[in-house]
């Protein structure tokens, strides 16, 4: 069996054994003669780097042979960039570490387009490490040359073009710092060939220059104590929990907080999992297609309590019909955010953490002196609703298998502590309602983007940080489709992954969409991998060097999941053939207001009891 | 709307324009004028932009381009308390029958006439807006054969330096 972490040579690690992490020591002192590419390295392994996602090519070469001799910085070789940086991203995000991905210049940039800004909108930290023509070429429609800073300038945080290799340390040190403090992002730096070509000198660590760049943590302790007040004294509160608090690593002070006080959570689609499912206080996911109780509880809420969220609108809804009666208190890192959307009567820009730390001893302070209110017929509403209308679904009427079903049993069978990956789609809403998350960091999707591909690449990136955790990967037959090549990745590198191709033969989505708004008039969404099987997931999964399963029935689904379960030699693929009619309920249809969602077809709870 | 003048402190790098300017357009915010220069800092640039927007969306602004790395101080100018000025050259047509009453135009705003040929006259203007527009209407008449305008430039009246405690 071969592990993640291991260098891929054969029979090597332990799948059960706990990640080994080597912090490597920055190299200090006198500084030394190198060229621009083993400077670039040596900040590399000086950061911390452990995997980089890369493909080489003409401009990044010089970088690619001092990486052959780096013991610090291990290179996973991909089959096509986007790979790379989802890969990146799910490391990121499994890990809490930034993801490093490179590539080429000209196309090779242009590839990392996509998930550069799937990371900007999920506020992810990656760096990526683009080569670029040389100095003298730039501008002139060389070959391979892309003006990849010009490109990425509105889906980076910020990104760099190194005209200097004596910069070479600074910038990354500059890059790294950018991607993972404050509101994470990615960032990407852009390096000639002749500047990696170059002599120069290296030294650690570098000094920072960035004037500009000084975010708020600390939170503005009026703020908070304001905040306080309003918390003791709502009667309908509801804490609104985004991915910020995962970011900030505060799920430990959200529970705390919210057993303090009890009121109700929502964790967000990026959120799941920062509270854990099992609570009795979590009414599950708002927005979209969340929860009634979810949904039911922001709008009915007199103030909610925004934590590292951005108020979307997948979760808001038409927005001047969202939460008509609740006062706001937003707290996120991010100063933009705030009022963005939705005005905040209260604001307070921080950390997710310190702000949670400071609350809860505010809210103390404030129950010494002032009872706390009734919450007790608040939940009374909550309860009904989540009596009445429970997530659930049918088993379709023609006999097949149910989507839902098999998703939920992956859950089950997995447990809480696998980590979750899921493509964009019908499948990823059903494995953000039906698989149980108790922790932080086990539930990796493209909330923000919504880029299809996106599972298969970032469950390799977080089984390459999590060697020790099962990962699985919920993809759609068209997600699957966009990007499966990274399964070849896998296999060689030893990633042994599990994905279950939840295969509807369409673009489940947006075939839904089309039986719901477009008179059932299914134009393109037909992938045919039903009435021709192809491909074949199965064939396609051993020519990947994986082992292919198939599912039709309910009573096989959890012997094969099992059977995925034993297999750690090499990544799995089971093809999970469901019906093709299956829904996502409940559902706000996109520009209506929240208080018409449905739990079902033609089931509107909020609607309906005004 | 309401016009609002921004005064933005950014790093001198290579880039800083296109991101600022890429901003704007990609967020929907119009700029008015924009006008881009150096400080008594070398490393440091200034931008003065101005924008016709509501109070919130002004806030909007003014959050996304401080979240702009190499943004390092943003100092909304009020017109009250701020020289403003802008830079006018045009091109009038002035022959021999209508020179002296361009030029008495030209002296009433306290305009500089830069070149001269038979047929026509260059005029130099700073001045607010208003201004330039008012000298512009009386200048109209005669013929305007082409003019050039600048963004607005605007610092803060009394001592205070607003690139004092940003740049050290």
């Amino acid at each position: 069996m071969t592990s993640a972490t291991s260098r891929p040579t054969p029979a090597a690690g332990n799948p059960g054994a706990a990640p080994a992490r080597p912090k490597p020591a920055p190299p200090a002192g006198a500084p030394i003669r190198v060229t621009g590419a083993q400077s670039l390295v040596r900040s590399l392994e000086a950061v911390g780097v452990e995997v980089v996602f890369g493909i080489p090519g003409g401009t990044i070469l010089p970088a690619y042979d001092p990486l052959l001799d780096s013991t610090k910085v291990r290179h996973v070789l991909v089959r096509h960039e986007q790979g790379a940086g989802h890969a990146a991203t799910g490391y990121a995000q499994a890990t809490g570490q930034v993801g490093v991905c490179m590539a080429t210049s000209g196309p090779g940039a242009t590839n990392l387009v996509t998930p550069l800004a799937d990371a900007n909108m999920d506020s992810v930290p990656v760096v990526a490490i683009t080569g670029q023509q040389t100095r003298a070429l730039i501008g002139t429609d060389a070959f391979q040359e892309a003006d990849i800073c010009g490109i990425t300038l509105p889906v980076t945080k910020h990104n760099f073009l190194v005209t200097d290799p004596a910069e070479i340390p600074r910038t990354i040190a500059e890059a790294f710092h950018l991607a993972k403090t404050g509101r994470p992002g990615p960032v990407l730096v852009d390096i000639p060939k002749d500047v990696l070509q170059e002599m120069t000198s290296f030294s650690w660590p570098p000094e920072l220059r960035l004037p500009g760049y000084r975010p708020t943590t600390r939170p503005h302790g009026k703020q908070v104590r304001e905040a306080a007040r309003l918390i003791n004294a709502a009667r309908r509160p509801v804490l609104y929990v985004g991915g910020g608090v995962i970011k900030a690593q505060a799920s430990a002070e959200l529970l705390e907080l919210a057993e303090l006080t009890g009121i109700p959570v929502v964790t967000t689609l990026m959120a799941r999992g920062a509270f854990p499912d099992s609570h009795a206080q979590h009414l599950g996911m708002p927005g979209m297609h969340g929860t009634v109780p979810a949904v039911g509880a922001l709008q009915r809420a007199d103030l909610l309590v925004a934590l590292g969220a951005r108020f979307d609108d997948r979760v808001t809804g038409k927005l001047d019909t969202f939460a008509p009666d609740a006062a706001v208190v937003h707290a996120d890192i991010d100063p933009a955010e705030i009022s963005k959307n939705r005005r905040a009567d209260v604001p307070i820009v921080g950390d997710c953490k310190e702000i949670l730390v400071e609350l809860i001893a505010a809210v103390r302070a404030e129950r010494a002196q002032s009872p706390a209110a009734d919450l007790a017929p608040w939940w009374q509403t909550l309860d009904t609703w989540r009596e009445k209308f429970p997530l659930g679904y049918e088993w379709p009427a023609d006999g097949t298998l149910s989507p839902q079903y098999v998703i939920e049993r992956i859950g089950a069978i997995a447990g809480p502590d696998a980590i979750y990956t899921a493509g964009v789609g019908q499948h990823q809403m059903w494995a953000a309602q039906f698989i149980k998350y108790e922790k932080p960091a086990t539930w990796l999707n493209s909330g923000g983007l919504g880029t299809m591909g996106y599972a298969v690449p970032a469950a390799m990136g977080a089984k390459f940080g999590r060697p020790d955790k099962v990962v699985w990967a919920i993809d759609g037959d068209g997600c699957f489709q966009m990007t499966n090549q990274e399964l070849a990745t896998c296999a060689i590198e030893g990633a042994p992954i599990k994905v279950a191709v939840i295969n509807n033969g369409n673009l489940g989505m947006v075939r839904q969409w089309q039986n719901l708004f477009y008179a059932e008039r299914y134009s393109q969404t037909d992938l045919g991998t039903h009435k021709h099987r192809i491909p074949d997931f199965t064939l396609l999964a051993e020519a990947l060097g994986c082992a292919g399963l198939r599912c039709e029935t309910r009573e096989d689904v959890d012997t094969v999941i099992q059977r995925a379960m034993e297999i750690n030699d090499r990544p799995v693929v089971i093809d999970f053939v469901v019906g093709k009619d299956a829904q996502v309920w409940p559902m706000v249809a996109a520009g209506t207001g929240n208080n018409e969602i449905m739990a079902a077809r033609g089931i509107r709870p909020l609607f309906d009891e005004d | 709307m309401s016009t609002h003048t921004l005064s933005v402190l950014v790093e001198n790098k290579p880039g800083v324009l296109a991101r600022v300017a890429g901003l704007f357009s990609r967020r929907g915010f119009n700029i008015d004028s924009l006008a881009v220069g150096p400080t008594e800092h070398p490393e440091v640039s200034r931008m003065t932009i101005v924008v016709a927007v509501e109070e919130l969306p002004l806030e909007q602004v003014t959050k996304q381009l401080n979240k702009l790395v190499n943004v390092i101080k943003i100092v909304e100018l009020e017109p009250a308390a701020a020289v403003q000025r802008e830079l006018l050259l045009v091109k009038v047509r002035a022959d021999a029958t209508v020179r002296s009453q361009v030029l008495e135009t030209v002296q009433l705003f306290r305009a500089k006439v830069v070149d001269v040929s038979p047929e026509a006259l260059t005029v130099e203007a700073t001045g607010t807006a208003d201004k330039l527009e008012a000298l512009l209407r009386m200048l109209e008449p005669y013929g305007v054969r082409e003019m050039v305008q600048s963004g607005m430039v605007a610092i803060g009246r009394g001592p205070r330096s607003i690139t004092a405690t940003a740049v050290r």
